[in-house]
């Protein structure tokens, strides 16, 4: 139920007092109520849950985060594999 | 796709179980509070990630799960009125009711107007297109879904759409952590709080059971590299003893949260008692609709009779919702209780813990 997927902002409109936007998810495109995002742009990437935006994604924090999980993944893959038989371990 | 592709990397999800290896010299008991995060740590196998001295518990974080027999029954009630065309998140077609064989999909089969419904914007529309209808939304939910359908509430006042009713059923994250940490049986040392509620709240609520109970909790996101990090960023407070409140899921949560979805919940609902299926009534655990929106409530308008009701005896629901028992301790899982069969609502929804365990590893248990 709390499922909540990202999406990209195409555009946005206004009708009787409430804002909307074609938002698109991997190719598929909804309309997406924008009303608790008003600060969402066309460009922007939104988390969607039931047909409304309940977040606007903080691209900055998310390619920072991203960035420094990317070194950690990139420093283990120069590490001898795993031995313990975990999964994607050598064993 | 973005945000979502770069999060399930592989390579990096096994960088991080192998620091939470590494940094794990002792036994710690995590709780991921959200069913959403159950499915994906079932999903991915991040379980069998990790190593034997974290073990994860599954909470009570599914709304469908925790929705009290007793709505169930008042909407199969509403749904056989000839006059009510009742609505409602797929997810709880199948719940079983207090009858034999009562769910609304039985009720559907049975002649009832059941439609299933994606966000309750659908709903809205329905009831405009209907006007001779009465059309009821089933509104569930934790705070994520909560201004989605208090705006539907709000637009129905505001557009006088007098046959739009709405049979509410929301719950609150924090005191329901709450009351797992004051029970004397509490094994969790550790929680994830659950990323979208906070998208929603904030985390501020979340601070004050840190200090008040000092007990780490990281807020996390719901992919497979979000859920691994914030495993990791609690092994590392448990280890170093400290109890912080942490956020991982920093690209879509911030500390206050989101205040235009808080101003709706404020307007339509109020804070009250509210019972969980499973685990009974939590003290300001729930969101009722307030008495200036009772044209649009659906207990106030239909006059309900109290129901009496009783679980099956067989299913062990209350021990899995507080993560006492694993689906798997349960003697009915897989055998009596399955997704097509349910005894209880945690094998119905695809957010209740026995049915991830039910979906990715009855293998194991049946072989």
């Amino acid at each position: 139920m709390c499922l909540a997927i990202p999406g990209k902002v195409l555009d946005t409109t206004e009708d009787n007092g409430s804002r909307s936007g074609r938002v698109e998810f991997g190719g598929t495109v909804r309309t997406v109520c924008l009303d608790f995002v008003p600060e969402a742009q066309a460009g922007d990437y939104v988390v969607v849950h039931v047909g409304f935006a309940i977040s606007r994604v903080d691209r900055e924090e998310a390619e920072r985060t991203f960035e420094a999980l990317e070194a950690m993944g990139l420093l283990e893959a120069e590490l001898p594999p795993p031995d313990d038989g975990t999964p994607g371990g050598a064993a | 796709m973005k945000y979502l592709d770069e999060y399930r990397d592989a390579r990096i999800a096994h960088a991080l179980a192998a620091e939470i290896r590494e940094r794990a010299t002792r036994r710690w008991v995590l709780m991921e509070i959200c069913g959403g995060q159950t499915h994906t740590i079932m999903r991915y196998g991040l379980d069998e990630l990790l190593p034997t001295e974290v073990e994860l518990v599954h909470g009570p974080g599914c709304p469908v799960c925790v929705t009290p027999l007793e709505t169930i029954d008042r909407a199969l009630q509403l749904a056989a009125r000839p006059d009510v065309t009742l609505v409602s998140y797929g997810d709880m077609l199948r719940v079983p009711g207090s009858g034999s064989g009562s769910d609304l999909l039985n009720a559907k089969a049975r002649g009832a107007d059941v439609r299933v419904v994606y966000s309750p914007l659908e709903a809205l529309k329905i009831a405009r297109a209907n006007p001779a209808r009465k059309v009821v939304f089933i509104a569930i939910g934790f705070e994520t879904t909560a201004p989605a359908n208090a705006m539907a509430v709000w637009q129905a006042h505001r557009d006088g759409l007098a046959n739009f009713f709405v049979l509410a059923s929301h719950v609150l994250v924090p005191p329901a952590i709450e009351l797992l940490l004051q029970a004397p049986d509490n094994r969790v040392q550790g929680f994830i709080a659950p990323g979208h509620v906070c998208a929603v709240m904030g985390y501020r609520q979340y601070e004050d059971l840190v200090r008040d109970f000092r007990v780490p909790i990281v807020v996390g996101g719901f992919e497979p590299v979000d859920l691994l990090e914030a495993i990791l960023m609690l092994v590392k407070q448990l280890e170093a003893g400290e109890a912080k409140l942490e956020n991982q899921y920093v690209r879509a949560v911030s500390r206050p949260g989101n205040l235009h979805a808080q101003e709706i919940i404020e307007r339509i609902f109020e804070v009250a008692d509210q019972k969980w299926r499973g685990i009974g009534e939590i003290p300001r655990s729930g969101l009722h609709i307030r008495a200036e929106f009772a044209a649009h409530d659906a207990e106030k308008v239909f006059g309900m009779a109290e129901f009496h009701v009783q679980e099956s005896p067989e299913c062990i629901s209350t021990q899995v919702l507080k993560g006492l028992k694993k689906p798997t301790d349960c003697p009915a899982f897989a055998a009596r209780c399955t997704p097509e069969n349910p005894l209880g609502a945690p094998m119905v929804s695809s957010e209740g813990a026995c049915a991830a365990y039910y979906r990715y590893r009855r293998h194991k248990v049946l072989v």
